[in-house]
């Protein structure tokens, strides 16, 4: 793995990238533009998986990253008794209605196979069911909802540790993906793309609404950490002597004793600061590159080559045997799955869940833009992709206004024109997004790094 | 009198807003179906170019204002929706011939085609709000009602009152002339042939000596007066924002393949269709049934099949029913 060329580009860019904002801006910024830039290459691993791989157009990103947001919601919030209390049995007879729902909506699909009218059958139950999981959870929603509104509301979660949460979001993807795939694989790539699109739609409006679950728009703050906070660190011995320690130059400059202590105090407070996100970052670092061997792995296996020939000539894949439906759906699951993964490490980073900043193009058509900028069916490529999208994405705000300071320069500082193009800065990222998709769409049409075809 | 009452309530909350928003769906589907039937991809640059097209009317509208011209009763708006359209129609060919053509002449995929269009996308949303800002802005002037609730009740002693906003009016006619324009072209006129005749057999096509250049360049001045006009009604009826019209992209599609993709008349009925049932499914029908409920029978809860949240929900869920169990649209489209 260490002696591919790709895995070498891919590794310089990212510590030059780094290290040049660590340099020029601060290493707090830096370090947080590399976990998120480390959070959005699994993102991109995850729909490569998927469309590069196996040529499915998953437009649902957006869906599967909120489902994974929700699991840590589920996972690690303390549960709120009184809510259980007061609905959770409504919310419990509900879910197995639902379960059941789903349950005979799979055996009439398999039991009666030629029936003409079982489409239609389906549909109906489908149909009928939703007033009545209405009826039968609308009291204990509205119980649940009513209960310390202004701070729980909700049922809140298992109270167990956050990393769990990862992977249950993994998990609840992976079966979101199962439904969802059942019902829309079948359909041609444009089409794939649209009711992905669409049902991510029907995700979200879901997680912003159904306040008993998510808390909806009201959000969720506070969550936990996998990692130590930063007043605990503030206050412990050994921070405040390594702080000392890698600041000895500098403050053996200083003789005052009380301005000696006082710029300890300033340095362990920023450091205790880079420090959690260092700490986020080794963690990220640990899961890209666990994600990136086995994705390796896969692709060179005969299973990879497998994938990449129902991609290329499903007809012939047909032919020589293969299931194309089935792995089309086993590889559906797991891409949602990693993105799921990713979901979820995104609200754990940021450390509260949002359900109205989902939008699709900043969930969904970003993280196509890393994967068609970085490389379609070559991992690296969509880890590269994944930290170039974001450093520009993250970067073109600060190159937009030295750009508009440079050519408004004449102008005064009331002027109409230079206000308002001052104001319109956080919009340029758009611009260079689309820009640069479209110039690596025309000239690099197979991205930054490509497939590498491997001969044997 | 109760059965009037009824019959005003639902005409008041489901009919003339159901009529309203499927116009606004339907002018806009039709432009997405014409763009999948002629150039052959679903074009997600769609929404951004309708809000393009009404950042400009808007433009324009403000400077009218500030030099003193109005349109009497009408809303200004109409009176700059030309220079809207016709700047929407010189980005659009702009698009075409420096992205789109390179692929058509290629021979790209639809994935391909699908791509750029995100990212001609993400430029037009950045341009219009580097340009108009991103806020919600209302641009409606002129005469507001056309019969206010209060009055309509003072008029004829009903319960119930019937409101009518010179907007719905507005639309409604709007979309009427456009579409009896376009269908009588695409039906009757001999370039609208020529150009079904393209969308059906491509080759064919050329081998009868029609010119592609000239189809081309057809459908995508008709889709930017689609877009345009689409978009002003929107905005007039509801107000300007560059996200909502973003948004609005994912109603359009599901009334374009629920019409059945390619197909103009599909997508017109598609865009009713999914107006009527996001309109229909969310109101709550208590007050309904008590005009009509005999006494002692009247509903304890709302009757309302979803809750509002759910609107555009619903919409994406037609969509999936539909593409389950009639993948080619109700009223037959391309066949994929």
């Amino acid at each position: 793995m260490i002696n591919n060329s790709d895995f070498k580009i891919c590794f310089s860019v990212m510590t030059v990238l780094t290290i040049l904002v660590g340099l020029f801006q601060s290493w707090g910024i830096a370090l947080s533009m590399l976990n998120l830039c480390l959070i959005s290459a699994v993102m991109a691993m995850g729909v490569n998986i998927q469309w590069g791989f196996a040529g499915l157009i998953n437009f649902g990103v957006m869906g599967f990253l909120a489902i994974g947001g929700l699991a840590t919601i589920l996972v690690s919030v303390p549960p709120v008794p009184e809510a259980w209390s007061a609905g959770g049995l409504g919310i419990l007879i509900s879910g197995l209605f639902l379960v059941a729902v789903v349950f005979s909506v799979l055996i009439i699909n398999k039991k009666i196979p030629n029936y003409k009218y079982k489409n239609y059958f389906i549909f109906f139950i489908i149909v009928l069911s939703i007033p009545l999981l209405k009826f039968i959870a609308g009291p204990s929603i509205s119980k649940i909802e009513s209960i310390n509104a202004a701070t729980s509301g909700f049922l809140g979660g298992a109270n167990l540790p956050i990393i769990f949460s990862w992977f249950v979001g993994a998990i609840l993807c992976a079966l979101v993906a199962f439904v969802v795939g059942k019902v829309c694989l079948g359909l041609r790539s444009d089409y794939l793309a649209i009711s992905t699109l669409l049902v991510s739609g029907i995700i979200i409006t879901i997680v912003k609404h159904e306040e008993w679950l998510s808390r909806g728009v009201k959000n969720v703050i506070g969550l936990k950490r996998p990692v130590p906070y930063e007043v605990d660190i503030q206050n412990s011995e050994w921070f405040i002597k390594l702080v000392e320690f890698f600041n000895s130059s500098k403050l053996s400059n200083i003789l005052d004793s009380d301005e000696k202590v006082s710029l300890l105090n300033q340095l362990v407070i920023t450091s205790s600061g880079v420090f959690v996100k260092l700490c986020f970052s080794l963690i990220f670092l640990v899961v890209v590159i666990t994600i990136l061997y086995f994705s390796e792995k896969a692709l060179n296996s005969p299973w990879g080559r497998m994938m990449r020939a129902i991609r290329d000539n499903e007809e012939a894949a047909k032919a020589m045997g293969k299931n194309v439906v089935k792995q089309h759906l086993f590889i559906f699951m797991l891409g949602s799955a990693i993105i799921g993964f990713a979901g979820a490490m995104l609200v754990t980073y940021d450390g509260l869940f949002t359900p109205s900043s989902y939008q699709p193009l900043r969930y969904t058509f970003l993280i196509w833009v890393m994967v068609l900028l970085g490389g379609t069916g070559n991992n690296y490529g969509a880890i590269l992709g994944g930290f170039v999208v974001w450093f520009i994405w993250i970067q073109s705000a600060p190159f937009a206004l030295l750009v508009i300071n440079i050519f408004t320069n004449h102008l005064e500082e009331t002027n109409y024109i230079k206000e308002h193009l001052l104001n319109s800065v956080p919009y340029f990222r758009y611009l260079m997004m689309g820009l640069g998709l479209l110039l690596v769409m025309r000239y690099r049409p197979k991205g930054l790094l490509p497939e590498k075809i491997i001969k044997n | 009198m109760d059965f009037l009452n009824s019959i005003i309530l639902l005409t008041n909350f489901i009919i003339v807003p159901g009529i309203t928003y499927g116009s606004q769906l339907a002018l806009g589907a039709i432009g997405v179906t014409l763009i999948y039937g002629v150039l052959r991809f679903a074009n997600f640059a769609y929404g951004d170019l309708m809000a393009f097209g009404t950042m400009i009317v808007i433009l324009v509208t403000w400077f009218l204002k500030s030099k003193g011209i109005t349109f009497g009763l009408l809303p200004t708006a109409l009176l700059a929706l030309p220079v809207g359209i016709l700047l929407t129609i010189v980005v659009s060919l702009f698009f075409d011939k420096t992205v789109f053509e390179y692929y058509r002449n290629k021979k790209s995929d639809p994935v391909t085609f699908i791509v750029v269009s995100l990212g001609i996308m993400f430029v037009l949303n950045a341009v219009v709000r580097i340009i108009i800002g991103p806020n919600d802005i209302n641009f409606m002037d002129g005469h507001k009602f056309i019969m206010k609730a209060r009055e309509f009740k003072q008029m004829t002693g009903l319960n119930e009152g019937l409101a009518l906003k010179s907007t719905q009016v507005i639309t409604l006619i709007t979309t009427i002339i456009t579409c009896s324009i376009l269908f009588y072209f695409l039906n009757k006129t001999k370039t609208g042939k020529s150009m079904r005749a393209y969308s059906n057999n491509e080759d064919l096509a050329l081998l009868s000596g029609i010119d592609p250049k000239k189809i081309v360049l057809l459908t995508w001045i008709i889709v930017s007066i689609l877009a345009t006009v689409a978009g002003t009604l929107y905005g007039l009826d509801k107000s300007f924002k560059p996200f909502t019209y973003f948004n609005n992209l994912l109603p359009i599609f599901a009334a374009t393949i629920v019409g059945g993709i390619g197909n103009p008349l599909g997508a017109f009925y598609g865009g009713f269709l999914i107006a009527f049932s996001e309109i229909g499914l969310t109101y709550a029908y208590k007050k309904f049934f008590k005009y009509i409920m005999p006494e002692g029978l009247e509903p304890s809860t709302l009757i309302q099949f979803i809750s509002t949240d759910y609107k555009f929900a619903i919409s994406f869920a037609i969509l999936i029913v539909v593409l389950i169990f009639r993948p080619n649209g109700i009223f037959k489209g391309k066949v994929i």
